[in-house]
């Protein structure tokens, strides 16, 4: 099912501005019509296109020393607690004995004592036979904050919706959403958690417009993907440390390098391959947090734990010592033919149609090749490619998508990252915590189930916004020829605003792009 | 505090403020100073309905000789299983209020019939906003009638001071306005919008079948689907998604009755606001035994809640329902009602001098319709509205005529409802 775009200049600008971008904000639309090609481009073309300037944030080494040094103070907090809580308890139990002691004395009757006089009982004892109040140890620390890990979890949450709401077009940052669940790791990984968004600023943002090749490298030797498929402990069977501590090889990474990141699964690779390219990057690992030193939390390549000797991968032989013999096999990868093909789909599959034109992928993976993987020159292919302007708008926007959409159409911007959070976690697209590393999918059917919660969400919007806004100008100032005249009579005959507004944002012109 | 409201601070509200909206009640954190001085101690709650409440289905002409031409077998009717509840010899009420009814000949209750805002055309969002906003012209005004109503109460004590808070963007327009207001929200979320719900089905089927199948089946709405609830029984209807049924009927009597209790406090606000959805029935409206009974037992319960939680004050005061306009007089096709002019608005309360419909009935036959189509407006809702503020609180009828329903000094204020 897909709405068309009729074949008007106007209609076709509107079209672009959902399906490449992140949907109009007010007056977008007007401000885009007349040049949307030229738009896009210089969306892409600005000298810092996908970078976000904030200077809080962490870098991913100085959050993995935080969550290091966070985890150290729990951890002595606890041991602190568990000591005081252990001397509690004996003086607790040594009082209790005492009051003990005393209750019988003071029971017992005495017959040394005749003419009924008052037992002996000592008044620090007296008192402590009241009942003793429990511990309110407990009580008195303060109240549950975010850890460290979550806290930047959140900052960097918050700082990637800001870029996503300030963004007048938004098609850099939906290259950025792109490549990021391309290259995906998870929060749901320990120590990656307080990574997920340093990841995305350090080895996806600087390069949506540059060479993959730059992107392969950066996110190969990113700290948050070497935890995360687990290469940071990927130790070489013949290496000094794996000799030693007979630990060994951890192939995650590198088959997830050529069967997700590069060449694309069934692309004519051996388990033979996996295993060998494995060997190649054993050793690229992270700096310990606990060493203060320069390479702590720092992509480091570890000698000791590298396999010696020349490996053969891909009927190709790498016989470099060290650091540069993975990054000679990363280079081939990124040049690969099937490389291109497998990028070119995914990314016709992710703008265009689940099914993308054959002849746009093949013209996407043709300039993919030319440019030696220069993607700001395959991103200006795919928008300025006829299909791209003519294939119906098919696909349904992905819940971030669509939420940020909704909020960007009605003009009102979060004060607080957590609600929006717990929103894409509802709707199936939980940030930065993709199911599995093949990211979450980009074919509309496996959004479908997620209808019923969007229209929860979308009533909760517009309960929020439905008094302030008018509806129907929203609908045109979104949608302007695209607005089906059954959308604009059931906004119109909404009975209140509120409902109005839910329904625009559930309308089919707004679920699909 | 912003007083202007259209403006609207980005902003994405809590957990708690997104429970807010409907069924929520928004007051004044004063006291009104002048009827204090009497010694008397009145209390005036607002309901809208919002979604244009059926006039006719609520208390029908029964005793009108064009009545059962117009509505047929759909309209309400004194004999049957679900006879409706006579008022006079003319007027008849719904069988789904029976606590209303109770109320009426204990002289607490009234009907004003035939009434309408000054608005004339068919929007929803036009009509809410003369409604609420107590102005002419829709969208022109940021504040409502009843927060300058406020205003010209002249405040006196304030009520519970740790409740007050600034004008948000989930207040209602009518309450919104330069005079402080506070708010309170029931605990429960109000149910699903089965009514979007519906619409939305609608407007994929159109427009977009893949769609409309996904919602279908995931959100199970085969009652709806078949869009007929004819011969279901109550509890079949109740349980029903689409029809509003003991959920509702549950949320309309904890809003409204934790509102009065909130309102009968010594330390509690005096005159406050509240709204509830859901009353456009364009298709299967059901005023005997379908969706529009449910709601309007929904609001009969609500009543019932008020009265009880009131207590002692009740007798001090005035309940007024309205809606932004009424619906067509005939059924359409698909057995419901479209948009249309005049309705009712319902009073309840001990201060009021009830028992009555108060009408200055059009009729409906073919020529007495307004533009063919609609109950023709005989009574200016805001004659009502101002005839409560000026009696029952004291409100000074130059100010009303000036700040709180500009341009209506025509409209004069209806004598004689408060006892």
């Amino acid at each position: 099912m897909a709405l068309d775009v009729p074949n008007d200049p106007k209609a076709q600008a509107a079209a672009a501005l959902h399906r490449f971008g992140l949907g109009p904000r007010p007056g977008g639309l007007a401000a885009f019509a007349a040049h949307a090609r030229e738009a896009l481009i210089a969306d892409i073309s600005k000298p810092n296109a996908g970078a976000i300037g904030d200077d809080n944030l962490l870098s991913s080494a100085e959050a993995i020393r935080a969550a290091y040094d966070y985890r150290q103070e729990r951890k002595a907090e606890r041991l602190g607690r568990r000591a005081a809580d252990e001397q509690e308890r004996n003086e607790r139990n040594e009082r209790n004995e005492m009051a003990n002691a005393a209750r019988q004395m003071a029971a017992k009757p005495d017959n040394a004592n005749p003419g009924g006089a008052k037992p002996d009982v000592k008044p620090e004892m007296q008192a402590l036979a009241a009942p003793i109040a429990p511990s309110s140890g407990k009580d008195d620390r303060p109240k549950q904050q975010p850890g460290v890990p979550q806290q930047i979890f959140l900052d960097e949450a918050r700082a990637r919706f800001d870029a996503a709401m300030n963004a007048d077009i938004g098609f850099a940052e939906r290259l950025v959403w792109f490549w990021s669940n391309h290259f995906c790791v998870s929060a749901d990984k320990g120590n990656v958690r307080q990574l997920c968004g340093a990841f995305e600023r350090e080895a996806i943002r600087p390069h949506i417009a540059g060479k993959f090749a730059d992107m392969l490298f950066a996110v190969e030797q990113h700290p948050a993907m070497l935890y995360y498929l687990d290469n940071a402990a990927s130790i070489g069977p013949n290496s000094d440390a794996g000799r030693k501590r007979g630990k060994g090889l951890n192939e995650n990474l590198a088959r997830e390098i050529l069967e997700l990141h590069t060449l694309g699964v069934r692309s004519g690779y051996s388990q033979a391959d996996v295993t060998n390219f494995a060997k190649v990057i054993t050793g690229w690992t992270v700096g310990p947090a606990r060493l203060d030193n320069a390479r702590s939390g720092e992509f480091f390549f570890n000698e000791r734990m590298h396999e010696p000797g020349p490996q053969r991968v891909i009927d190709r032989d790498y016989g470099q010592a060290d650091v540069t013999q993975g990054e000679a096999v990363l280079r081939r990868l990124a040049d690969h033919p099937a490389t291109a093909k497998h990028i070119a789909l995914k990314l016709a599959r992710h703008f265009i149609a689940d099914d993308p034109p054959a002849a746009l992928v093949e013209r996407l993976q043709k300039r993919f090749l030319d440019s030696g993987g220069d993607l700001k020159e395959v991103s200006i292919a795919l928008v300025t490619a006829p299909e791209a302007w003519q294939a119906p708008r098919s696909k349904l926007r992905k819940p971030n998508e669509w939420m940020v959409a909704s909020m960007r159409a009605v003009g009102m911007s979060p004060s607080d990252v957590r609600p929006l959070v717990r929103a894409n976690t509802m709707l199936g697209e939980p940030l930065w915590q993709p199911p599995a590393p093949n990211g979450f999918s980009d074919v509309s059917d496996a959004w479908a189930d997620g209808l019923p919660q969007r229209l929860d969400i979308a009533n909760r919007f517009a309960r929020q916004v439905g008094e302030m806004i008018d509806p129907d100008a929203v609908a045109d100032a979104t949608f302007g020829p695209l607005l089906s005249r059954e959308t604009r009579e059931t906004v119109t005959r909404a009975e209140s605003r509120a409902q109005a507004v839910a329904l625009l944002l559930m309308a089919p012109e707004f679920q699909r792009r | 505090m912003s007083t202007d409201g259209k403006r609207f601070s980005p902003h994405l509200a809590t957990r708690r403020e997104l429970m807010l909206g409907a069924g929520a009640l928004f007051a004044w954190a004063y006291m009104p100073k002048l009827a204090r001085a009497e010694g008397r101690d009145p209390r005036l709650l607002t309901i809208i309905l919002r979604g244009a409440l059926d006039g006719l289905a609520t208390v029908a002409p029964v005793g009108d000789p064009d009545w059962v031409r117009l509505r047929g077998d759909k309209g309400l009717r004194t004999d049957g299983n679900y006879a409706a509840l006579p008022l006079d010899n003319v007027f008849a009420l719904n069988p789904a209020m029976p606590n209303f009814h109770r109320l009426y000949r204990a002289n607490q209750a009234a009907v004003v019939h035939a009434v309408a805002t000054p608005y004339r055309e068919r929007s929803h969002f036009d009509g809410q906003d003369v409604l609420e906003s107590g102005i002419v012209t829709p969208g022109a005004s940021d504040t409502g009638w009843l927060n300058r109503a406020w205003s010209a109460l002249q405040p006196a004590d304030r009520v519970n001071p740790r409740q007050a808070f600034a004008v948000g963007p989930i207040t209602p327009l009518v309450a919104r306005g330069p005079a402080p207001v506070m708010s309170w929200t029931p605990s429960r979320i109000p149910p699903a919008g089965n009514d979007t719900m519906s619409r939305l089905l609608d407007l994929y089927r159109h427009t977009d079948p893949a769609l409309a199948r996904t919602l279908e089946e995931r959100g199970a709405l085969a009652a709806i689907a078949q869009g007929d609830m004819n011969g279901m029984s109550p509890a079949k209807i109740a349980a029903t998604p689409g029809v509003p049924g003991a959920a509702v009927r549950a949320y309309f009597a904890e809003a409204a009755g934790a509102a009065a209790k909130f309102m009968a406090r010594a330390d509690g606000p005096r005159v406050g606001a509240l709204a509830f959805d859901g009353w456009d029935t364009h298709a299967n409206e059901g005023a005997d035994q379908g969706r529009l009974a449910a709601l309007l037992g929904a609001l009969d319960g609500a009543f019932g809640a008020i009265e009880s939680n009131m207590g002692g004050a009740w007798k001090e005061t005035v309940v007024v329902v309205a809606t932004e306009f009424g619906r067509t007089a005939r059924i359409n096709g698909t057995d419901g009602t479209d948009h249309g002019t005049a309705t009712v608005a319902l009073l309840a309360g001990g201060a009021l001098k009830g028992g009555r419909v108060i009408a200055d009935w059009p009729g409906v036959s073919e020529q007495a319709l307004y533009q063919a189509r609609d109950l023709k407006p005989t009574t200016d809702l805001r004659a009502v509205l101002k005839g409560i503020l000026r009696d029952h609180l004291r409100a000074d009828e130059k100010v009303l005529a000036r700040d709180v329903f500009p341009g209506s000094d025509q409209v004069r204020p209806m004598a004689g409802l408060v006892a």
